[in-house]
């Protein structure tokens, strides 16, 4: 603290007569007024920054209160815990709730050491040089294919080709497929920030490079990866288009039993109801409730990985 | 070097050329050290000093688009020698960084580490170890009492000197240091230097200085460098009171580098 401040009073000293000398023609009023305008316009710029922030922040509180708003009438334990009944007009949308926890756990279980693995390849392993440049290439533009040409892509590969059929299976394997770019990207940010001086440290005291990746590297790149795995998990629980034509169906009112099954999901049931049920009007309060239902689950499953990295953090640092 | 009859040569450098791609940063170093001595290697920066250093314990050989010419003995063994394990290697030359670098681990953990990935998996052995060596490093009274709080909220000394006991831990015969105090305050640094002038019973040391004063108070042999050639080795006693080349001496009195 006193360093700074020394520091600066010192620079102000230096740089002041500095200035003066420099345009010694000018009055001095000249110099305030471009002290002064320099600092409106940092003033703005700062101001403009923040607007942009908290722009985000308010979209999202407007979305959820929109919600809230339109969609809490339905919210009740029957609707929570029951299936749905009369057409989908009425009761609960449980095989929803439990379909969609299905598929975005599932599609993690797939990405995560998939995509965690593949990073530490590119990243710890692999040689820089034209392999390297493709598989980069690759990844990047697997993470800009459209949602529902994974969903023809699960539909031709795992459902036909594989012959899954529609299934939970298929469905976490294409959506595991559509999150494993965020995952890699940002495991490999993770595996970025983790200083070289650990790897060499490990090294040195005669390691080996596994020994030193597993031990030192992942460990502290582990808060990142899960920030990734967040990512993933939210894409993974909204998205709709992959799981229509891989795992999702119109209707079901049993839950899963084996990984083998078809299953309802939240994302598809609101796009059902809103696009394609009998009574669209009749049921717009069952659509928002289930589109709150699925905002709070996909804050829920961030919730819980954003507390256990937050534990991970403190334990680090004690 | 008048001082070093009788005294084995633990680590031998011959005709050693390092390169970066294509510039050169040492150019046909020959040098010895010699076994529970402190060698003080000293210069201005990017003299070649670190370059040294790490490659005789092959740390260099994580540079793409390095490589090196001559030899580079330990025990008389070449440790270049394509047959040569560089993890063992790593393990009988030790490493201590400039900036204090303990793992984002308990205090315990940083120091077992090293046991650990050498195959120790005995509990109370590792116990035993961990407290012999933050005893020989001078850290064991400090810490005691929280061997598994994280080593992060350790005084910057105190992470030095962790890193230290790390590096002991496994039982290394020499142990490289990378200008281990210039990170660190004055009462820190006295405290690296006592343990330094403590462990050369043991470890071969060789240590990288831009202190003279520590360079004269902590070492044995003194070896001067310049633009990556070795210009003066000797006696630390003589290079810093009769130097024989002139650059040397005006190097260590202050008037360039």
């Amino acid at each position: 603290m006193t360093d700074g401040s020394i520091s600066k009073k010192a620079l102000k000293s230096l740089s002041l007569p500095g200035g003066g000398r420099g345009r010694s023609g000018e009055n001095p009023g000249d110099r305030a007024g471009v002290q002064s305008r320099r600092k409106i316009i940092q003033r703005v710029m700062f101001a403009f920054f923040k607007a942009a922030a908290v722009i985000n922040a308010i979209a999202l509180m407007i979305i959820v209160s929109f919600l809230v708003a339109k969609g809490y009438r339905a919210i009740n334990w029957s609707f929570l815990t029951e299936p749905p009944i009369d057409s989908m007009t009425k009761g609960g949308i449980l095989p929803c709730i439990v379909g969609t926890l299905c598929l975005s756990l599932g599609a993690i279980i797939v990405a995560l050491p998939i995509g965690v693995a593949s990073a530490v390849y590119l990243h710890e392993y692999a040689r820089p040089g034209r392999v390297l440049r493709l598989i980069r290439l690759g990844i990047n533009n697997l993470a800009g294919v459209p949602s529902v040409v994974f969903g023809l892509f699960g539909l031709a590969f795992f459902v036909v080709y594989l012959q899954m059929g529609v299934s939970i299976l298929a469905g976490c394997l294409t959506l595991g497929a559509l999150t494993l770019p965020v995952i890699i990207g940002s495991a490999e940010e993770a595996l970025r920030a983790v200083p070289d001086t650990y790897r060499e440290a490990s090294l040195g005291l005669g390691a080996t490079k596994w020994q030193t990746i597993y031990r030192v590297v992942l460990p502290a790149a582990l808060p990142g990866v899960l920030t990734g795995a967040i990512l993933g998990i939210s894409r993974a629980a909204g998205e709709t288009a992959p799981i229509m034509f891989t795992a999702a169906v119109f209707f079901t009112p049993s839950l899963p039993t084996s990984i083998f099954d078809e299953i309802m999901a939240l994302p598809y049931h609101i796009y059902v109801l809103a696009t394609a049920g009998t009574e669209i009007e009749k049921t717009r309060h069952l659509q928002y409730g289930t589109a709150l239902v699925l905002i709070v689950l996909v804050l829920g499953l961030n919730l819980v990985a954003i507390i256990y990295r937050a534990r991970l953090r403190k334990r680090r640092t004690g | 070097m008048d001082a070093d009859k009788g005294r084995a040569k633990k680590m031998v450098v011959k005709n050693l050329s390092f390169f970066y791609g294509g510039s050169k940063a040492l150019t046909d170093v020959s040098l010895d050290f010699y076994a529970n001595q402190v060698t003080a290697l000293i210069g201005p920066s990017g003299c070649g000093k670190s370059t040294l250093l790490r490659c005789l314990n092959r740390m260099n050989d994580l540079i793409p688009y390095s490589r090196s010419e001559g030899q580079v003995l330990l025990d008389g063994e070449s440790i270049y020698d394509p047959k040569v394990d560089v993890v063992s290697l790593r393990r009988r030359v030790g490493m201590v960084f400039q900036k204090p670098n303990p793992f984002p681990k308990t205090i315990f953990e940083n120091v077992a580490y090293g046991l650990r990935v050498n195959g120790v998996k005995d509990r109370s052995t590792i116990e035993q170890k961990v407290e012999d060596t933050l005893k020989n490093a001078a850290l064991w009274e400090e810490v005691k009492e929280r061997l598994y709080d994280s080593a992060l909220g350790l005084s910057g000394g105190q992470q030095q000197r962790l890193c230290i006991a790390r590096a002991l831990a496994v039982e290394p015969e020499v142990v490289l240091m990378d200008e281990p105090a210039s990170a660190l305050d004055p009462i820190a640094t006295q405290k690296i230097e006592e343990l330094i002038h403590h462990l050369k019973k043991c470890y071969t040391i060789i240590i990288v200085t831009h202190n003279m004063q520590q360079a004269a108070r902590v070492s044995d042999v003194t070896a001067f460098f310049y633009l990556g050639k070795l210009i003066e080795a000797g006696v630390t006693d003589t290079i810093f009171t009769r130097p024989k080349l002139k650059q040397t001496e005006e190097y260590i009195t202050g008037r360039f580098g």
